[in-house]
């Protein structure tokens, strides 16, 4: 028994360090800028997240950044559904109808312009990515669908050794389930434009300052929000931190809506599972009980 | 000694049950994800109900949509059609319905049928056949100016979808 | 499977069947009477485990077939239409994609258990090699489904791995075009990917099957690598290890959930979230984690052909095992040095994992190449010599011995406290 104990925790660090590759790439690519792991209400197994800043994220993407970014995943009809922004049906009716889509081509083989249904998709602000990337200095500006999930952040224990900083993360991520490495990632890039260093100045050129940008510290992205930009009702702060926490959580929600129903369909398969394998153990002692192994 | 023996087998043969029962559930609830997802996904049940402008069918015409991957026959009936369905005696028929059945109260002048043939799913051709109605030319099926079968092989008339009138001029299907 | 069949028809029809189709004699024979040593420990579960692990990706495989397109202008968005709109596709998805890493997690394991109990050595050879082309059947199957997405790192991997064909003189363009169907990673590519990797499953399912088929003719190995002597060390498959099996299986189930659930895309690269694009390669290309240790070997040799012959030659090497290791004794439990050199080999392979996903640059080289030196090493120099200079410990007479020796020395413990 002790050697199989003893194999048991060899065995769980071959396994552990298998995947120690994965944080680490995950790490990679990043450079040096510490971030810093952000509390969010959707973290955790029984994470949900928070309507009301869903539907002032949204606000704030419909307003700023949908005038470069498209969305191409999310329909109206979304945007009603279980554990999204909690809009009625009619308010999706009369959200979509606010937009002018494209549609046909009619009868007499022209194409044309109609109020968005719940069925139609976010429409993109640009025709084609050859248009966006025109209109954009070159480069398209990336669809944000799926931007929370693209990008990473790494955050995690740091004893300032890099493979044991691996090493930890790969054990602290999965266990703490930690998976907000995108919006962590999307709330330091908004929220840490400054103004370019003297010695930068060269290599930044026309673009702006940004030391949390994944690519380089020069990011294309004029700084997106600044104070009081967006008009909040309810009385929220209308500050650029505030805002890029909301706008980034309705892009984590665009990136992974059924999260609610995975966290929890989740949280129920696991007490039944860890049930079953208690039956399990006391069935498999029981039949064993006469046999000497 | 002898109880324990009543007692032992009884103890275990419950954990057994137990533990298979509670399995075969955790199977059973397992295999649900696995059915239903052959079930029509979100972007095709978002799209079950179309609305349609039918202020431009003139009388005598006929215009077709898709909806849910069928055809609709929207026909704007002349007075003579609705006549003649209307002085059938439904008693002769083989699924008998009135014409007033068929249609919507003060909008007789408009016929919404879903455009497929009742015998094997075929699309009929309309204002065709011995009725003034439809024929399915697969198999010889004719209908009359209200969708009703008259001759060949269909058992039914033509079916009818869930429709409604949001003003004299759009019907909302589905 | 093991011929001989002490099934005895119950009813009429069960007779009447058994004498056309012998199939219930031979469940019978294979996993209900199976004898099995009774002293195996939960390494030895890992087979059922991978056995689900199988069934597991074929079911969710199938099911997402019937919303995937493969075809590049459609394929990203055929996923995000399953994890958005199909009912319950998020799961199937997450499942398929994390069952792929669990696959491979737990085939290590039981790689590994192999290579401690010396699982490998005779009569057991052909269990071993049907075991490695098992293996390579799994990792040609894994990397070709991570294609399908369409993600930046599936068409920047599939140019990579592709890539490391046109090394071989003389054929290796014509083989990279043959694979491509295309002068690049394209719609081609794509689809016999798609082909491909939906027929090799089937084609596991076989070689497994033989797999099976061969160690029950054998037998199983055991933790003392002593063979079954007579009935007194053996217990019949069913209930003991059916019992056994599940309970590991869903123990192991808990995991996987809690990986699947919890942290879905842990395993997987922020960078397959981007579509694919043809013109702007990834700063930094990975390949999914079960190839990192091979990956660190390709990039460890300084020359293209050199890294792909190292690369191939890692998983080559194992098919000749069985006749590198020249020790008598089969488990390490009896080989003191053979253990020592096995554990540094464990971290050796780890530390090659590491390695793989970390940039190929400084002192990450050296530590690939110290590794890589040592891997080929560990089977090519240090088992082959081992065998000749190591002085195993007594082995017990026979299996049974072994376990009253163990709790012989328990209870004693026990009496002493």
């Amino acid at each position: 028994m002790i050697t199989l104990t003893k194999n048991a925790v060899r065995a769980l660090v071959v396994a552990g360090a298998l995947a120690v590759s994965s944080a680490g790439a995950m790490a990679s690519g990043e450079g040096g800028h510490h971030y810093v792991k952000q509390d969010w209400s959707f973290a955790g197994p029984f994470g949900k997240f928070d309507k009301a800043q869903l539907q002032r994220g949204f606000k704030i993407y419909r307003e700023v950044c949908s005038s470069c970014h498209s969305m191409d995943y999310v329909a109206f009809r979304n945007l009603g559904q279980d554990g999204a922004l909690g809009f009625t049906e009619d308010e999706v009716k009369a959200i979509a109808a606010e937009y002018e889509v494209e549609d046909g081509p009619n009868a007499d083989g022209d194409m044309f312009t109609r109020p968005g249904k719940p069925f139609d998709h976010i429409p993109s602000p640009f025709p084609n990515v050859e248009a966006a990337a025109a209109a954009n200095g070159g480069k398209a500006p990336p669809d944000l669908s799926l931007i929370a999930k693209a990008r990473a952040a790494s955050v995690g224990p740091d004893v300032g050794i890099e493979v044991f900083n691996d090493i930890l993360r790969l054990i602290w991520h999965p266990l703490t389930t930690y998976q907000e490495y995108g919006p962590d990632y999307i709330f330091a890039l908004l929220t840490s434009y400054e103004e370019t260093p003297e010695d930068l100045k060269e290599v930044v050129g026309d673009k702006y300052y940004n030391p949390a940008f994944g690519s380089g510290v020069a990011i294309g992205m004029a700084p997106p929000l600044s104070d009081e930009l967006v008009e909040y009702t309810d009385g929220t702060p209308m500050t650029t931190e505030q805002y890029a926490r909301d706008v980034t959580a309705f892009l984590m929600w665009a990136a992974e809506p059924k999260l609610e129903e995975r966290k929890h369909v989740g949280v129920n398969s696991l007490i039944f599972l860890v049930v079953l394998s208690f039956l399990l153990f006391f069935t498999k002692r029981k039949l064993w009980s006469g046999v000497k192994h | 000694m002898a109880t324990s023996e009543r007692e032992e087998p009884t103890r275990r043969d419950f954990l057994y049950i137990a533990t298979g029962a509670f399995g075969a559930v955790g199977a059973a609830a397992l295999a649900w994800p696995f059915i239903d997802q052959m079930n029509p996904d979100a972007s095709a049940v978002a799209l079950s109900s179309i609305e349609v402008d039918i202020s431009s069918i003139e009388e005598g015409q006929s215009l077709t949509v898709k909806w849910r991957g069928k055809p609709v026959f929207i026909r704007h009936r002349t007075q003579n059609e609705i006549d003649e369905a209307k002085a059938v005696n439904v008693a002769d028929l083989r699924d008998p319905q009135t014409d007033e059945e068929r249609v919507k109260p003060g909008m007789e002048q408009w016929l919404i049928m879903i455009g497929i043939c009742t015998h094997l799913g075929c699309v009929p051709e309309g204002q065709k056949g011995d009725y003034d109605g439809w024929f399915c030319p697969c198999h010889g099926s004719h209908y009359d100016s209200a969708g009703r079968i008259r001759k060949g092989p269909a058992p039914l008339n033509l079916q009818l979808p869930p429709y409604e009138f949001v003003s004299d001029t759009l019907i909302k299907i589905g | 499977m093991s011929g001989h069949s002490t099934f005895e028809p119950q009813n009429g029809f069960l007779k009447w069947m058994e004498s056309r189709l012998p199939i219930a004699g031979l469940v019978h024979s294979s996993f209900i009477a199976y004898p099995v040593p009774k002293n195996l420990n939960y390494y030895w579960t890992f087979g059922a485990i991978l056995a689900v692990c199988l069934v597991a990706q074929i079911v969710t495989g199938i099911v997402l077939v019937m919303h995937y397109a493969p075809n590049t202008a459609l394929a990203f968005a055929s996923v995000e239409h399953i994890m958005r709109d199909v009912k319950w596709g998020w799961l199937l998805r997450y499942m398929h994609a994390n069952g792929a890493s669990m696959f491979f997690i737990a085939v290590y394991i039981h790689i590994f258990r192999g290579l401690y109990y010396g699982s490998y050595k005779a009569p057991r050879e052909v269990v071993w090699i049907l075991g490695v082309v098992i293996f390579l059947l799994m990792m040609a199957t894994g990397f070709m489904g991570y294609v399908l997405p369409w993600g930046q790192m599936s068409f920047w991997g599939a140019t990579v791995i592709t890539n490391l064909f046109s090394a071989f003189p003389y054929v290796g363009d014509m083989i990279v075009t043959l694979l491509w169907g295309g002068f690049s990673v394209d719609n081609p590519t794509l689809n016999r990917f798609f082909s491909l990797h939906y027929l090799l499953p089937f084609m596991l399912v076989g070689v497994v099957a033989l797999h099976i088929w061969a160690f029950h003719v054998v037998g199983n190995n055991n933790p003392t690598g002593v063979e079954v002597k007579d009935s007194k060390d053996t217990v019949p498959f069913t209930p003991y290890y059916t019992v056994k099996d599940i309970f590991a299986a869903v123990v192991f189930l808990v995991f996987f959930a809690w990986m699947m659930f919890m942290v879905p895309n842990f395993m997987g690269h922020p960078d397959n979230y981007v579509p694919a694009d043809p013109l702007v390669t990834p700063p930094h290309i990975v390949p999914e984690w079960y190839f990192l240790p091979f990956y660190a070997i390709l990039r460890a040799i300084p020359d293209k052909l050199g890294g792909v012959l190292a690369m191939f030659g890692a998983i080559a090497v194992l098919f000749v095992l069985p006749w590198l290791d020249t020790s008598k004794v089969r488990s390490m439990n009896y080989r003191p040095l053979g253990r020592q050199f096995f554990w540094i080999f464990v971290v050796v392979c780890i530390g090659l994992g590491y390695l793989g996903g970390k940039p190929a640059e400084g002192g990450y080289i050296l530590w690939a190449r110290i590794f890589t030196v040592y891997y080929f090493a560990y089977f090519l120099v240090i088992l082959p010599v081992l065998g000749f200079i190591e002085k195993p410990k007594p082995l017990p007479a026979s299996i049974n011995e072994a376990v009253l020796a163990k709790h012989g020395a328990s209870a004693a413990a026990e009496a002493k406290a």
